[in-house]
């Protein structure tokens, strides 16, 4: 009776859990079966071609050993036995093999990169992203937790790590790239669709890693281009109690924002905060109740998180403060 | 000439330091691409354009192998005691060895060739 009863408990969520798993499969905003990149694109193709491949192998394999079993004994001369041996043994494998590294091979040499190419530096910290773009001939232009990258253009990611190992991965684009601290990676990517993708930390760095996402934005190149300018100039921050509080309760010291003197750098920069398609690296919407709560504990959206929780903040100071950042386009 | 060449490769020794003389070469040359890239790489900073060391010593690799193999093929035929030739004899075993030198010869050499194919297609550090 009792064991029935966690059974059917437990059948639910493997249920739902894997419906979950298949569904997410399908989802066309994070996966590697969706390309939106170069890379991703060859990746998918060749994983269709060993797919395929290895489905034929399969079954011709399986009709050679029903034919090797049921047929009668003496089918086969000695000679001839020894010959099928040596063509289906060594020399099929050794010509298969060949022809699959030689047409897989040119797949991993990577995009030539030049110097007039965007770079975009990003960072993994604990369990943020911190994001810089490097624009050829421009002073660089600091964002975090979003990247935006322009469709039919090579841009080289370098990335690296602040604490932990991280890794970097968009599946619709491109492989994933560990970032490691002390140490810059280099990942050139050319995306080919514009559209809205997310990216994901595949390297469990602490609590809340699989809180660390972030959303990609795949633009034409002359929204990409107006983009990044507008990126450039600091947001006009209103004045009023928010403005203060921000100020008094020290956050400046963490985080910066453009066009006033809070300048910190230990937390993501949060001169266009309002403008991005989420809060926390991905956890949560860009919605007042959303900042309220991610300011006053954070670390209850996101566990182990290093922002420090504010509990002696009152509802009405995070209002404000909220106010403040949503205006913070 | 030929004929005196068989003839006297025939009446060689095969032994288990013969078997392995192929597939150290194909260890030997694998460790060999590893080295050659990475003092290349460090060295210059970009993939060579005409990797000539790295040809001649792939080159080497196949003609020793290439070698045995062919030493191989001509003592495992020949002729001794009659077939099947399983006996502890020593000409069955001499057969024997041969024979399994030629195999791991040809295991080598398509070796060699996989390990050098990425030099040929890849052209990259990185
Ligand atoms: C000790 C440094 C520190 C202080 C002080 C601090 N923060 Fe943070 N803050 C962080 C870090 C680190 C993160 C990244 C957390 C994460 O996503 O894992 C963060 C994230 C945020 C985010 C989300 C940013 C984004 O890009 O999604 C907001 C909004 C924010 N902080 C607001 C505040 C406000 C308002 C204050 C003051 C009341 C404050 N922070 C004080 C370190 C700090
Ligand atoms: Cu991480």
């Amino acid at each position: 009776m009792g064991s029935r009863n966690t059974l059917s408990h437990l059948a639910k969520p493997i249920v739902s859990g894997a419906g979950l798993a298949l569904l997410s499969g399908c989802n066309r905003h994070q996966s590697a079966l969706a390309p939106f990149g170069e890379d991703a694109a060859a990746i998918e193709h060749l994983t269709i071609v060993m797919v395929v491949g290895a489905v034929v192998i399969a079954i011709a394999l399986a009709l050679l050993m029903r034919w090797a079993v049921k047929s009668p004994e003496g089918s086969l001369t000695l000679i001839s036995g020894e010959r099928l041996i040596v063509i289906l043994g060594a020399i099929l494998p050794a010509v298969l093999l060949l022809g699959l590294l030689v047409y897989s091979l040119p797949q991993m040499r990577p995009h030539p990169v030049e110097a007039a190419d965007l770079k975009i530096d990003v960072t993994g910290e604990q369990f943020w992203w911190r994001v810089r773009y490097a624009p050829p001939g421009g002073e660089p232009v600091i964002s975090a937790n979003a990247i935006r990258i322009p469709v039919g253009r090579t841009v080289l990611f370098r990335l690296t790590a602040s604490d932990v190992v991280h890794s970097f991965w968009i599946p619709g684009l491109a492989g994933k790239m560990d970032m490691i601290p002390g140490r810059v990676n280099e990942l050139p990517v050319k995306a080919t669709k514009p559209g809205v993708y997310r990216g994901q930390c595949t390297e469990f760095c602490g609590l809340s890693h699989a809180w660390m996402a972030f959303e990609v934005v795949a633009m034409e190149p002359a929204a990409f281009d107006r983009w990044l300018a507008a990126e450039r100039r600091p947001a006009k921050p209103i004045d009023g109690r928010g403005r203060a509080l921000f100020a008094s309760y020290g956050c400046g010291g963490c985080h910066a924002i453009g066009g006033t003197d809070q300048s910190g750098t230990v937390g993501p920069d949060l001169t266009h905060i309002a403008a991005r398609r989420s809060i926390g690296a991905g956890a949560l919407p860009v919605t007042q109740d959303a900042l309220v709560r991610f300011i006053r504990a954070s670390s209850e959206v996101k566990p182990g998180s290093r922002m420090p929780a504010f509990p002696q903040m009152s509802e009405g100071d995070a209002r404000d403060i909220a106010r403040y950042l949503g205006e913070l386009r | 000439m030929i004929r005196k060449l068989h003839s006297h490769i025939g009446s060689l020794q095969a032994t288990l330091w013969t078997l392995i003389v192929a597939p150290t070469t194909w260890a030997v040359h694998f460790l060999f691409s590893y080295l050659w890239a990475a003092v290349y790489c460090a060295k210059t900073g970009q993939f060579a354009e005409e990797p000539l060391v790295y040809w001649v010593g792939t080159g080497l690799a196949l003609l020793v192998i290439a070698i045995s193999g062919y030493i191989a093929v001509i003592q495992s035929r020949v002729p001794g005691d009659p077939a099947p030739h399983e006996h502890s004899t020593e000409s069955d075993r001499l057969r024997f060895i041969a024979y399994s030198t030629m195999l791991l010869a040809g295991l080598s050499f398509i070796g060699v060739i996989f390990t050098a194919a990425p030099v040929l297609i890849l052209e990259d550090c990185r």
